[in-house]
């Protein structure tokens, strides 16, 4: 350990090396020990291994944060940032990895393309995240967000041969590579009003400066551009349907939780670190965009026949309601934002599984027609499902009202009475959406006799996210306080 | 008499690649001419991270610049994979006929 590298250093990047190496060993144990397609599964036990040592070292961060009554330490010089908000954000990452990887197993089989990579994928881009969560340097949160995104561009495209697979892998590339580009120009002005990477350095640099400054606004409007982009809102939210259509379902899973968990995380980030002294003039812009993302999703949701599509819809309206959340800027929307973002991690994976277990041989079971009849033949995932949209669309018990109250909550304190008016008259399109459906599921006849997709850590991954979210909207206080943890450091 | 260059000149240079790569990513139809304004648009970021570097007198830049250069090649290296994937199922790199996935 030498000052460059000192054991400070090495404690908060032990969840990153671990995932790094793990990743890297899934991709040479693929090539070396299991050529064959049959032991592939055991990759998996790999992957989880990897999460498990990274979730170690989160707790070890959690319990030393704890145990000496910090709110954070710093390693790398400032470079990354440990407190409860990346230890929470990093924890949901983690949980949506392996459930992918879980249920991923079976689906690539029916697709014929299960390769190995494909966890090493997962891994590489779980890293990625750690740094999006755990960054506070202009260098580590834009290498991050380029490990993950990458990673994204290779699994949407997974499916070699398939038509769909290429057209999204492309389409979400070149508009990701797009807004990379313009990130990475916010970054450089960034860099160059401050004379530093570091966010700390850059937000008492931007203080001093007027919120109206030509450069600083150059700054935010170009890192904001790049940033929602990665959120997938209004008006830059093309990519995402097309993406989420054409991906393998099990990585639209993915991409639509812990890719939008990130970049939100590294949003906030930026918005309440170095651009908080411009506040003024980027509060009533997301203001709009969020009511323009709630209308634009909402809307567009309500004709979809595509379930994915839909639901492709359905979370670019949900990134609206985060948004919201930022637009009040109290603790209490901090707060909203986390247990939103924990909350639409299992409901949204929950839905998606439910299309995962739909997909089998010759059948695609993305169509609403598909759906039809669910509960007639399977009646555990028509409940499952059922339990899944109630979430999504904020109705009590389930978890979904909890996320929703937090952020009407929030607008209400910050006397934003209007907005609140509309993301609650929004609320009323999206449970028409959803129950399409739930009508489709229950009182259609089923549209053909094939019995649903199964395998072990399918049903483990529909259990565990069917429980949660029921858990949280019924039981809330110890996932509450876990967000509160991650609010009171800011 | 020749004036010296400035780090305003660089600036202003950075801002017209950033224009000419976003009207390039815009307004061309050839999936590879994308790719190549996508570039435009990351070297204008390195013009602008080298300028303030060399007019703030420290290395932080020129070291941001290494990376970003890094992440263009890893972008441009997947982005051309999946181009050939994509070419391999429909014969064509034209981004309007790409047309399969509808709004």
């Amino acid at each position: 350990m030498s000052e460059f590298y000192t054991s400070v250093d090495h404690f908060a990047l032990v969840p990153a090396l671990m995932l790094a190496l793990f990743g890297c060993a899934v991709l040479l144990f693929d090539f070396f020990v299991f050529p064959a397609p049959r032991q592939r599964k055991w990759l998996i036990l790999f992957l989880a291994l990897g999460i498990g040592f990274a979730a170690l070292g989160l707790v070890r961060q959690y319990m030393f944060l704890s145990s000496e009554g910090l709110a954070e330490f710093t390693a790398f010089r400032g470079a990354l940032t440990i407190d409860g908000f990346a230890i929470f954000f990093n924890g949901i990452f983690l949980a949506a990895s392996l459930i992918v990887a879980l249920v991923s197993y079976r689906y690539l089989e029916i697709e014929g393309e299960h390769h190995g990579e494909y966890y090493g994928l997962i891994l590489l881009a779980n890293c990625g995240m750690y740094f999006l969560a755990t960054g506070t340097d202009l260098v580590t949160l834009f290498v991050g967000l380029e490990l993950m995104a990458v990673c994204f561009y290779i699994m949407v495209g997974f499916l070699r041969f398939d038509k769909r697979s290429n057209e999204a892998a492309i389409k979400y590339l070149l508009l990701g590579a797009f807004s990379s580009g313009f990130l990475a120009y916010g970054f450089s002005v960034m860099y160059g009003l401050a004379g530093s990477t570091r966010l700390g350095d850059i937000t008492a640099a931007l203080a001093a400066r007027s919120a109206w400054d030509p450069l600083v606004f150059l700054a935010l409007a170009t890192t904001a551009v790049g940033l929602f982009f990665k959120v997938s809102v209004v008006p830059f939210h093309m990519w995402a349907p097309d993406a989420y259509e054409g991906a393998p379902t099990t990585v639209t899973a993915y991409l639509s939780v812990a890719s939008k968990a990130a970049s939100f995380a590294f949003l906030v980030r930026i918005f309440l670190g170095p651009l908080i002294s411009a506040r003024e003039v980027w509060q009533p812009l997301l203001a709009a965009v969020a009511v323009a993302t709630l209308t634009v999703g909402n809307l567009a949701a309500v004709t979809q026949t595509n379930v994915k599509r839909l639901l492709a819809y359905s979370s670019i309206s949900h990134a609206g309601y985060v948004l919201l959340g930022l637009v009040a800027g109290n603790p209490t929307g901090i707060k909203g934002i986390a247990v939103y973002l924990l909350v639409y991690t299992f409901m949204n994976l929950g839905a998606f599984l439910v299309l995962v277990a739909l997909r089998r041989r010759d059948i695609l079971g993305e169509e609403l027609e598909d759906l039809s009849g669910l509960m007639h033949k399977s009646p555990v995932h028509a409940v499952l499902m059922l339990i899944f949209l109630l979430s999504l669309a904020g109705i009590p018990p389930t978890a979904g009202f909890i996320a929703k109250y937090y952020i009407f909550w929030a607008l209400i304190q910050a006397r934003e009475y209007v907005l609140a008016a509309i993301a609650a008259a929004y609320v009323a399109v999206a449970i028409y959406y959803y129950f399409r459906i739930v009508r489709s599921m229950f009182v259609s006849e089923a549209a053909d006799r094939e019995p649903l997709a199964s395998s072990f850590g399918l049903r483990l991954a529909l259990g565990v996210t069917g429980l949660l979210t029921v858990a949280i909207g019924v039981y809330p206080e110890p996932w509450l306080a876990l967000a509160q943890n991650s609010v009171l450091l800011r | 008499m020749l004036h010296p260059v400035t780090t305003t000149h660089y600036l202003v240079l950075s801002a017209a690649l950033l224009a000419i790569g976003t009207i390039g990513v815009l307004a061309r139809r050839n999936i590879v001419v994308i790719l190549m304004a996508i570039e435009l648009i990351l070297n204008a970021v390195n013009i602008n991270l080298i300028a303030f570097s060399r007019h703030l007198g420290h290395v932080h830049g020129q070291v941001f610049a290494i990376f970003v250069i890094t992440v263009a090649v890893a972008e441009a290296a997947v982005g051309l994979g999946i181009l050939i994937a994509l070419f391999r199922t429909r014969a064509t790199v034209q981004a309007d006929e790409i047309n399969l996935l509808k709004w």
